[in-house]
């Protein structure tokens, strides 16, 4: 199984350094790439661990969509570059070291954890397919599903609320509040 | 095959650079990018554990967190645009009108 020590191994680099990029980049819209390429390889990941449908929808709702909104609201508002400079003194020395005080915990409770020196196998074809996930989805998890969805509606129709209008007036108008405005 | 502690190595490695992330990086909209890294940490490790189980449940929570992402990215883009019409900027150090 060599081979997939090796795709496991460039592919996890990968990982690693597109993330580092997005982390260190001076420019959003860069960020906003090494974010897309830190999506794709990771949905490379998911199909070594037997996950094709979730592979598919990382690369079409993260990298496709999500980052696509993200790219566009980057360029509309212009904010590619921050002026430099650092108002609260300390600070970027402050988060450094803390960051690395979280990291140092993650892999001491990684070596001393014990135990589980297991190795995931590769599971059977139909364990991740798209067919098995669907029937699990609209059997056992219908009503998480039916939740899901009423969320995406409410969050559309906030997002539609919040860019609307420019004033109060014409988001009155939106929720159809209108016995005021003829009252005037 | 592949130890799972590989996966759990590099899904806590990202989940501390979008923690750095959220901390150092002063455009919101790089603080927003860095919370998705962090919830994709967090569906990495699903998805590894399910492989390690054998169970199907991790994969389906993978799928109702990307959903969510979703849905948090749309009314959270929405705040970021409607901030910067209000106050011509993003940076999130100037966010402090409710400061006592």
């Amino acid at each position: 199984m060599l081979i997939t020590y090796l795709i496991f191994g460039v592919f996890g680099l990968v990982v690693a350094a597109s993330a580092l990029g997005m982390l260190l980049s001076r420019n959003a819209v860069y960020s906003a790439l090494f974010l897309v390429l830190n999506f794709a390889t990771v949905a490379v990941l998911y199909l070594i661990l037997g996950a094709p449908f979730i592979a598919l929808v990382q690369i079409t709702v993260y990298a496709g969509s999500i980052m696509v909104l993200f790219l566009f609201v980057i360029m509309l508002l212009g904010a590619e570059k921050m002026p430099p400079g650092e108002p609260l003194r300390g600070h970027r020395w402050l988060a450094i070291v803390f960051g690395l005080v979280f990291l140092a915990e993650l892999v001491l409770f990684l070596i001393y954890r014990g135990g589980m020196q297991a190795v995931v196998n590769a599971p059977s074809l139909e364990f991740g397919s798209p067919a098995a996930v669907g029937m699990m989805l609209f059997q056992k998890y219908t009503l998480p599903f039916e939740v899901t969805g009423f969320i995406l509606v409410v969050a559309t129709v906030g997002a539609i609320l919040f860019t609307r209008g420019e004033g109060f007036k014409s988001r009155k108008r939106t929720l159809g509040i209108t016995s005021g405005d003829k009252a005037e | 095959m592949i130890p799972i502690d590989y996966f759990v190595g590099l899904s806590v490695l990202m989940f501390v650079v979008g923690i750095a992330g959220v901390l150092l990086r002063r455009n919101a909209l790089v603080v927003f990018m860095s919370l998705e890294l962090i919830l994709n940490a967090a569906n990495l490790l699903f998805v590894a554990f399910a492989a390690y189980y054998e169970l199907l449940a991790g994969q389906l929570f993978v799928f109702f967190v990307m959903t969510v992402a979703a849905a948090e990215v749309a009314v959270g883009l929405a705040l970021i645009v409607e901030i910067f019409r209000a106050k011509k900027s993003i940076d999130v150090d100037q966010m402090s009108s409710m400061k006592g």
